[in-house]
Order: structure tokens, then C-alpha cells, then sequence
């Protein structure tokens, strides 16, 4: 599969990475070199294949429904690089 | 007093149960070596002030009669465990400054079985790595480092600061996280013994993600008693993970003495690839030349699938890092680099807070998630997976476990196999598909390369069999008789 | 009956289907043990694994997925015993994962349907799509800084059902109806509240247009930010027009996300540049497929409470209600309940008009609801005997209702205190039809003419009594007299 700069362009952007214009070339053939490699699972027949879901066959278990979590806002925004009060501060979110 | 650090874990245990040696002692000892072998890079964070604290207090509580498994025994914490109120960076520039307000479930139990903290151990960037070059502070050195040689050797990775720890003496233990072979890759390179659990069985609350379905933490000793004294103490179902396993936990430690007289063990013919050097297949051919010695049985065996457990972890793997590291946005914690607008904010956050490793694996599993390539790429890798496991179930119809060496090769130099990521991700090619398949695997160190670097075997068990695999692989360092030591600290040992 | 839009070149039809978030009734979020409760301080009911901090883990809340069970269960829909929660990945700073776990390719519930009742009686049956579970995201306040936007991430990862209609709907009027008869449901199963005003159950519309008589889907926009029933009408007739519009002048209907602006009334287009989303969905690695066994579906099936449909076919059964005053007394649970204690042993039917006039009426008038009724059902039980043994006139009667809403006290106590009673023998009227007669000669000339003039004189002697004349007597009273 040919991946070109505009794609990887695109990906980057999706991912919000900000590649430099100068690294898109190198890293448009790396990315290239390793998707060619992972391509040769094309070979294998999984016609009749169920994606693995699940990695051990162990049952599911639950919460209760009960408040256990919460209350300490400050462990909570401790780590902020920005806030306002009890508030996450973020660049303004233009609709 | 340096003989303290070269007591097993279980040595140490009997000394301080025998009150020959006190918790404070044996991690003074500790912290001195770690103050020592700074050159190593090991530890991104020691913690000497908590260490000190931690081993009072379990003083205390031994002279009170009360004591936990690992009562008083020092060890190192890969800087992946989220540890309340120590910096924890996953070794990225990203987590700058995070401390986490909360503990891993791992740790936790680490703490309450009374283990001492030193420190938290270097790794590759989001333990996206091998050889520990992707650290953004700094490589860490393998102590094995031959003297005459001007560059360092790798650890292996991603969890290397913890190998590189153990193997100098710097803890009695250490956790690792593997998630391709994150364990026992670097327990290879650093002539240790290294676990990797069965998936489910030790919980990931608490542990920063890199592949979810792939991450596993397990321990990282000098014996494989040891990893078997740790695990019972990391192990066990956990209510905050939802893939934990609601499992009762054995006594590894006990178990693990068994006989392998009468066990079944294979050898994948497929592992067997072209190019393997030597001195690495005569080893293996050792290790079960050992095994049947002991009475158990070789069986050769066949999986099918193993050329693409490569390829297929290299799809799934940067698929949910992908995801996983969405969060490391700059929003609510860690690095926030403030561009124009929101979008510039975002990506020059994440462009200059993840190196380049990390970047390339989300863009790769960025790609590979996104609309057309779905199917093509991550759906294709789950139906492979599952034929890799396929191969594993119908394997150990005929066998109890499964014999490979952990690695193509010895440790490499630092900055080699940097110019190709795909020859970087071949290290994995013997520990990623049992990573896959969810299965336990260990690595021991069976011999040395021509080199004078170590050598180590992986042993592959059943699902939630770590008990086998310990046999199996404390059979085979009885045979090894592994007794070499890094470089260096031979003479520092008087 | 249907709606058309008329157009300049012909008759246009609407094709219309909603997609509904209702917020799911619980003590914790979806995956973590932070509270949902409403109106607490910033940032104070989020865990960890709220903001998406490193290394934290979903686990699932046995009484959401009870709850999306339950109400799969009221729309007569498909439980899925199979389903997968995926990743729905995307960057906004109100999702701290960087992704929303949602469910795709794999939903809870799938195909079911939901019967409404329109203005004409007439009823119809639209289609439910299929319903997930997904967690909500923060919330953002975009005008406390000037230059910032503030992020509150207590409500991030608290459970929402979306439920998706198929486009069966062809008017404003259908889409409402279907809005109503859906929060009647859920608040039935007690799953969600249906608060509209604080956000609990929101709608966006897929809205488009096709020549009357076509069978031809035309291109869909999807209208946001529906929180009221009237919007919901308004914004889909306007956005139907203006497709129509486009679609007549030789234009070409963009398909696109559109907000409603409440205040002037249009829709407008969310993005000038719309990006294009790519949301990368996969199955979230970090929970395990949702497995249900059929005995946990049976279990809840089992706890059903009877539905509108059902409770409004008993009570035209049973009390032998109109289609319409049953579907008026069903709409909400508590009102039936309280219709059905009031009308235990008593004339249903007036007990239903009761409530349907004078109780939906004063309860209007003072904004409150049934919950808050100061009247308690036997009390009005009780007023109706006391209206229908003679002691009260149906004129006394309301007035007694009235004194009742506002003191809440009992009805005998009323007519005790204020001597109320209705006045029902011959010998204290006759002298004040007598009166009256005397003193309206006129009148009387009239009534020769015209018998019908007999409501008047009824009327003066009603007046004369305080309105406590029994309205039957005096009327034969002033017959007899006048022939």
C-alpha cells in the first residue's frame, strides 16, 4: 500500500501530533516500511475467523451501583497546568 | 555491608526473620549501591527519604510479630506503577511533573505485603521499546557491559532500568510490565529471571497503559524463587479491573519446587527461524537436553501461525496506544505546551511531548483504526490472534509447556538497529506470541554469548499455569547453575 | 392525517427520525463510583477515572446495564445478549480519554417500536432503531474567561441510553408525540427522569424532505440541541422548509450538522469547514464483551411495571374511559395512580373528569405537579360522594375543590366550617322564588314568551341562596309557579 505525506499529513492531525514539515518525508517511510510488513498477514485465510474479543475466557464482573469515588477535587485538579477556581482552564473551545 | 545487596530475595528473608538483619540495613545497603551505580541510568526517581521510612516501619511491625511476605525487602518500581505522591513519568516528557493521587493495585499490594520502596526504574517511553533507548531521560547501561567496551550495551526494554536494577544489585526485586516481551526480553539481556504472568493475573489499575489487552505486570528477580515469592504478593483478583481473573492465588513459592519428572515439554519447530545464531539454538537445545535429564519429556511441536504474531502485535499493540495515550492531551495534567488555538495547543503538546517512538506507533495505530483501513489492518490482526492462540490450545493438548529461547540475540550496543524500526521490533519475535495468546512465560538465564553476555530461556505454560512455568524454569536454573555476575561488581562484592 | 409542505412546484413530505440521549437513573457514573447527582460543585463528583488519568480502568455498573435492559424491555425491543463496548476516539477537551466509550457495531438493544397518539386519535407505530449505552462527557463553559474555556467534569462518564428512532416520522407534530410518549416510558421504568430543562433527555433530529408520493430517501441533516418540546417541533418544520426551499430553487441539500437557535428560530450550519470525523472506533480493550444471560433479562422482564399502552387499554376496560381522557390519565405514572385510588369504588368517569378539569386545571394554574398536589386522592373521592348523595350542588362542589387546592384541608370540614351544604328543602326556597317572581314582573312577561328564560330566574334564586340552592329543586320550584 503506497503511503504518501498527504496521508500521513492527515493521520498526524487525526492524532493531533504536529509533525514538521521537514520530518514528514522521513517519517512517511518509516511508517510505509512498517505497514509494508504488516501486510503479509494478508497471507493467512480467516475467512471463517472470529476476531479475539476477549484474551482469557474469564467472566465479566461488575460494579454495584453505589458512590464509592469522589469528593477530593483537589486530587482531581492537583495536576492541572491550568485552572480557575475548581475548574479545568483549557484554550478557548471556539463552537 | 555489600554482601547485603547480593542476598537473594529469599535469603533476605530468612536473615531478617531470623532478626540477623533489619529492614533499615538491608536498604541502606541498598540505597548506597543505588548511589553508586548512577552511571547506569536505572532509576528515574530514587526515593531514599521514603525508603528509609517504609523499612522502619516494618521494623516495627516485625518486632510487633506482625509481618507480610515481603517484609522489609527493598525493591524497584518500573516508572510505569502510578504511586501516590511520587512523580511518576512513564518516562516521557508528556507526564511532566504528574504525581499521581492515587496507587497501582500492584504497588498497593507490594506495600501491604511490606515491601520496601527504593525508587521508580527507567524504561523505554510508554514501554514502547526494547532496549530502553527510548527513555526521554536518557538510555539505561547493562551492567554486563563488557569493560574494554567504549559504548554501553541495552538493557533491553522496555522494562530495563528494573533489569538493569536487579542484575547490579540495586534492589532484591523489581516490577516490570510486558506487554511483547517488556519482561523477559530485558531479564534475558541482564541474566535474570523475569515473569510475565497470564493476562488477568495480576491487576492493571493503576498502571499506565500502553496496549490494554497485552499489558501485564510481573516480577523481576535474581531467582526464580524469588519471582515466585513476588508474584504471590502482586497477584490476585482485583474488583477496579474488569480483565482481572477472580482466581484464587497459589503458593508459587512452594509449588514451584516440584519435579518436572513426567512433564511434557515442547519445542516449536517454527521458532527455529532462519538466521538464529548459534550459540542461541545450541542453548536451547541445552535447555531441553536439561529438562529431559531432570525426566521430562521433549516433544516438538508445531505453531503454525508464529511468523505472524510479529506483524500482528505490531497491529493491535499501536492500535489501543492509539488510544491509550488520546489522553495525554495537555488538558488536566502533565506537559501543556500553549499554541494559537485549541488544535495548535493539542499537537504541539503531544508532537514535542512524545518522542519519536511513541509518535510513530500512534501514528502507525491511528492509521490503521481509521475508516478504510479498519478491516484491512486491525480487524484481519484480531482473526490472526486468534489463530495464534488456536495454535497454542491445540499445542498443549500434547504438552505441558513450551521450551524457546527469549531472544534472537545477546544485548546489542546502544544507538544499534535505531536507522530500522522493523529490525528494532524483530528482538520480540520469541516473547511476542505468547503475549498475544495472554499466556505466562518467563525467561531464565541459562548461559553466556561469546560475547560474555547472558543468555536466557523463555518457558511458555497454560493459561493461569504460572506454577508449571516456575517449575519448568527453576529446573532449568538448577541445571545452569547460573552464577555470573556483571562486570564490575564482582570486585565490589568483598 | 398527514403533513405536507407545500411547495412552489408541488407537495413535499418530511422523513424524520430522532436520536435520543436519555441520561440513565443511577447513584454512580457508568464506569467509576463518582456520584451523578445534580448541581454539585465543580470537578467534586469526578474519580480518577473520570478525568482519564493515567492508568485507570472502566468497570461496568450493573445497574445501568439493568437499566438499558428495563427499557429496551418497555420498547417492546430485542435484547442483545451479545454486546460490545467500543471506543469512539476524538479530541475535546471535555473528554478526558480522548475517547468516549460508547457501543457501535454491537448494541445492547436492538429493534423495537413505540405506538403514538396523535390529536385526531388516530395512533401510529414508529420504529426503534436500536438503544447503547455510552458515557456523557464534561461540560464546558465557554464565557466565565474571556480568554479560556473552563472544563467541570462532573458529569463525565455518567451512563446515557441513546435510543434511535427509524425515520418513520412525517410531521412536528408525530416527532413530539413520540418525544412525549418516549419520556412517558422511560419515566414509567423509572430508567430516566426526562428532565428536558436540565439536560437529562436531549434530542437531535435527522431531518429530510422528499417529493409527496416518492419513496426515494432525499440527503439528511442532523439537528442538535433540542431540549424542548416546542423547539423540537419548530426546529424540524423550519429545517424541512428549508430544504424544501433549497431543494426547489435547483440547490443541493448538504448533509451536515446543524444547531437550532432557540432564539430566532432557524437552524444553522455547526461548522463552516465540517471536518471530517473519522472517530476510529474499536472494541475498548479495557472491558470485556457485555454477556447477558436470559434468566438476568427474565428477572427484570418480570419487574415490569404495567406500561401506558397497557395501563391505558385497562382503564378504557375496566372504567370504561375514552381513548382520550385514558391516554390523558396514562401519560405519566403517578398521575394514573392517583386518578386510580381516587376512583377506587366510585363513578370512574367522573372521577376522570374531575381530575382531567378541575385537578389538570388548578395544578396548571399554579405550575405544580402531581407529586406536589395538595389534595390527596381519597379527598377527592370523598368530594365526589358528598357531591353525588345531594350534600353538594356541582357548582359547590368546585368551589369546595378550589378551598381544597389551596388549604389542602378535608371536604366535610369545608362544608362544616362554611356552612356550605346545599340547600335541598322545599320550604326555605319557596320564599325566595317567591321574591324574586314579585320583584321581575317583566321577567315574567318574558318567560311567557320564551320558556327558556326560566336559566335566568334559576340564575337570581342561585344567587340569592349564596349558590347553595340546589339548581334541580329551584327550577321545579319556579316551573310550578310560573305555569
Amino acid at each position: 500500500m503506497a503511503l504518501d505525506k498527504a496521508t500521513v499529513a492527515r493521520i498526524a492531525h487525526l492524532a493531533r501530533i504536529r509533525v514538521p514539515e521537514e520530518e514528514l518525508e522521513p517519517l512517511t517511510r518509516e511508517l510505509a516500511r512498517i505497514l509494508d510488513w504488516v501486510e503479509q498477514l494478508a497471507e493467512v485465510d480467516t475467512a471463517a475467523v472470529e476476531p479475539l474479543r476477549k484474551v482469557m475466557d474469564i467472566p465479566a464482573h461488575w460494579r454495584e451501583d453505589v458512590v464509592t469515588d469522589g469528593g477530593r477535587p483537589e486530587a482531581i485538579l492537583m495536576n492541572a497546568p491550568r485552572r480557575h477556581d475548581n475548574f479545568f482552564v483549557v484554550p478557548k473551545v471556539v463552537e | 555491608m555489600n554482601a547485603l545487596t547480593h542476598l537473594t530475595l529469599a535469603q533476605a528473608r530468612r536473615l531478617l526473620a531470623a532478626g540477623e538483619v533489619s529492614a533499615v540495613e538491608l536498604t541502606e545497603a541498598h540505597l548506597r549501591a543505588i548511589e553508586r551505580a548512577r552511571h547506569l541510568n536505572a532509576f528515574i526517581t530514587e526515593t531514599p527519604e521514603r525508603a528509609l521510612a517504609m523499612a522502619r516501619r516494618s521494623d516495627q511491625r516485625r518486632r510487633q510479630g506482625s509481618q507480610g511476605l515481603l517484609e522489609g525487602i527493598p525493591i524497584a518500581i518500573k516508572d510505569l506503577f502510578c504511586t501516590e505522591g511520587i512523580r511518576t513519568t512513564a518516562a516521557s516528557r508528556i507526564l511532566d511533573g504528574f504525581i499521581p493521587p492515587y496507587e497501582s493495585t500492584v504497588t498497593r499490594k507490594l506495600w501491604e505485603a511490606g515491601a520496601v520502596c527504593l525508587g521508580k526504574t527507567n524504561l523505554d517511553e510508554f514501554a514502547m521499546g526494547s532496549a530502553n533507548v527510548t527513555s526521554a531521560f536518557g538510555p539505561v547501561r547493562n551492567p554486563w557491559t563488557p569493560p574494554e567496551e567504549p559504548v554501553a550495551r541495552v538493557p533491553g526494554g522496555s522494562s530495563g532500568g528494573s533489569a538493569a536494577a536487579v542484575a547490579a544489585r540495586l534492589c532484591l526485586g523489581a516490577t516490570g510490565t510486558d506487554t511483547g516481551g517488556s519482561i523477559r526480553q530485558p531479564a534475558s539481556f541482564c541474566g535474570i529471571v523475569g515473569l510475565k504472568p497470564t493476562y488477568g493475573r495480576c491487576s492493571r489499575f493503576g498502571i499506565v497503559a500502553f496496549a490494554s489487552s497485552l499489558d501485564q505486570a510481573g516480577p523481576m528477580a535474581r531467582t526464580v524463587e524469588d519471582c515466585a515469592i513476588m508474584l504471590q504478593a502482586m497477584a490476585g483478583f482485583d474488583p477496579l479491573d474488569s480483565t482481572s481473573a477472580d482466581l484464587p492465588v497459589p503458593d508459587w513459592a512452594g509449588d514451584a519446587r516440584g519435579e518436572v519428572r513426567g512433564l511434557r515439554i515442547g519445542v516449536p519447530k517454527e521458532y527455529r527461524a532462519d538466521g538464529m545464531p548459534d550459540e542461541i539454538d545450541r542453548l536451547w537445545q541445552q535447555g531441553a537436553a536439561w529438562l529431559a535429564a531432570a525426566g521430562a519429556e521433549i516433544r516438538e511441536i508445531s505453531l503454525p501461525h508464529t511468523r505472524y504474531a510479529l506483524p500482528t502485535y505490531y497491529i493491535v499493540a499501536p492500535a489501543e496506544a492509539s488510544s491509550n495515550l488520546a489522553r495525554y492531551d495537555g488538558m488536566r495534567f502533565g506537559l501543556r505546551i500553549e499554541g494559537e488555538n485549541l488544535v495548535d495547543t493539542y499537537e504541539r503538546t503531544r508532537g514535542e511531548g512524545f518522542g519519536r517512538e511513541v509518535r510513530r506507533r500512534i501514528l502507525i495505530g491511528t492509521y490503521v483504526l481509521s475508516a478504510g483501513y479498519y478491516d484491512a489492518y486491525y480487524l484481519k490482526a484480531l482473526k490472526v490472534r486468534r489463530k495464534i492462540r488456536e495454535d497454542f490450545d491445540r499445542a498443549f493438548e500434547h504438552v505441558d509447556a513450551i521450551l524457546t529461547p527469549t531472544a534472537p540475540s545477546a544485548a546489542f550496543r546502544i544507538g544499534e538497529k535505531m536507522d530500522d524500526p522493523v529490525a528494532m521490533y524483530l528482538n520480540d519475535v520469541f516473547t511476542v506470541p505468547a503475549s498475544l495468546a495472554g499466556l505466562p512465560a518467563l525467561s531464565v538465564p541459562a548461559g553466556l554469548s561469546a560475547e560474555g553476555l547472558p543468555l536466557g530461556l523463555q518457558v511458555i505454560g497454560r493459561p493461569f499455569d504460572e506454577t508449571t512455568v516456575l517449575r519448568v524454569g527453576r529446573a532449568i536454573e538448577e541445571a545452569a547453575d547460573f552464577r555470573h555476575v556483571p562486570h564490575g561488581l564482582a570486585g565490589s562484592e568483598a | 392525517m398527514s403533513w405536507v409542505i407545500e411547495g412552489e412546484t408541488g407537495k413535499w413530505e418530511l422523513v424524520c427520525g430522532l436520536e435520543v440521549h436519555a441520561q440513565v437513573i443511577s447513584n454512580s457514573k457508568l464506569f467509576s463510583g463518582a456520584s451523578t447527582r445534580f448541581g454539585a460543585p465543580p470537578n467534586s463528583q469526578v474519580s480518577p477515572i473520570d478525568a482519564g488519568m493515567p492508568g485507570m480502568l472502566p468497570v461496568l455498573n450493573r445497574f445501568c446495564v439493568e437499566q438499558a435492559v428495563r427499557t429496551g424491555l418497555g420498547l417492546r425491543a430485542q435484547i442483545n445478549l451479545f454486546s460490545v463496548f467500543e471506543r469512539k476516539n476524538y479530541f475535546y477537551p471535555d473528554l478526558p480519554n480522548g475517547y468516549q466509550i460508547s457501543q457501535y457495531q454491537h448494541p445492547i438493544v436492538g429493534r423495537g417500536s413505540l405506538t403514538i397518539e396523535l390529536a385526531d386519535g388516530t395512533t401510529k407505530e414508529i420504529g426503534i432503531t436500536r438503544l447503547h449505552l455510552e458515557m456523557d462527557a464534561g461540560k464546558s463553559l465557554h464565557d466565565q474567561l474571556p480568554d479560556a474555556t473552563l472544563i467541570d467534569l462532573n458529569r463525565s462518564g455518567v451512563a446515557l441510553m441513546e435510543i434511535v428512532s427509524e425515520p418513520d416520522i412525517r410531521s412536528p407534530e408525530e416527532a413530539v408525540a413520540y418525544m412525549r410518549k418516549l419520556r412517558s416510558i422511560l419515566r414509567y421504568l423509572g430508567t430516566c427522569d426526562g428532565d428536558m430543562e436540565k439536560g437529562n433527555l436531549r434530542c437531535d433530529a435527522n431531518v429530510s424532505v422528499r417529493r409527496l408520493g416518492s419513496r426515494d430517501f432525499g440527503t439528511r441533516c442532523e439537528v442538535k440541541n433540542l431540549n424542548s418540546m416546542r423547539f423540537i417541533a419548530r426546529a424540524i418544520e423550519y429545517e424541512a422548509r428549508r430544504q424544501v426551499d433549497i431543494l426547489e430553487s435547483g440547490g443541493v441539500v448538504e448533509q451536515e450538522t446543524r444547531l437550532f437557535d432557540s432564539v430566532r428560530g432557524v437552524t444553522r450550519s455547526m461548522r463552516t469547514k465540517e471536518e471530517a470525523h473519522d472517530y476510529r472506533y474499536f472494541p475498548d480493550p479495557d472491558l470485556l464483551p457485555l454477556e447477558l444471560e436470559p434468566a438476568f433479562v427474565e428477572r427484570i422482564r418480570a419487574s415490569l411495571p404495567e406500561l401506558p399502552d397497557e395501563k391505558k387499554a385497562r382503564f378504557m376496560a375496566e372504567y370504561g374511559l375514552s381513548a382520550y381522557d385514558a391516554s390523558v390519565l396514562v401519560a405519566e405514572r403517578a398521575t394514573a395512580d392517583w386518578f386510580e385510588e381516587a376512583a377506587r369504588g366510585r363513578d370512574a368517569k367522573q372521577v376522570a373528569n374531575w381530575v382531567i378539569t378541575e385537578l389538570f386545571g388548578a395544578l396548571n394554574r399554579t405550575g405544580r405537579d402531581i407529586d406536589a398536589c395538595p389534595i390527596r386522592p381519597a379527598q377527592l373521592g370523598r368530594l365526589l360522594d358528598l357531591l353525588n348523595d345531594g350534600t353538594l350542588s356541582g357548582r359547590l362542589a368546585k368551589d369546595v375543590f378550589q378551598i381544597m387546592f389551596e388549604s389542602g384541608e378535608d371536604p366535610e370540614t369545608i362544608v362544616e366550617k362554611r356552612g356550605l351544604r346545599q340547600v335541598t328543602d322545599t320550604a326555605s326556597l319557596e320564599p325566595v322564588v317567591e321574591r324574586v317572581i314579585a320583584e321581575n314582573p317583566a321577567q315574567v312577561e318574558k318567560y311567557r314568551k320564551n320558556p327558556k328564560v326560566i336559566g335566568w330566574f334559576v340564575g337570581q334564586v342561585m344567587r340569592a341562596t349564596g349558590g347553595r340552592a340546589n339548581p334541580q329543586l329551584v327550577q321545579e320550584l319556579l316551573e310550578r309557579r310560573l305555569r
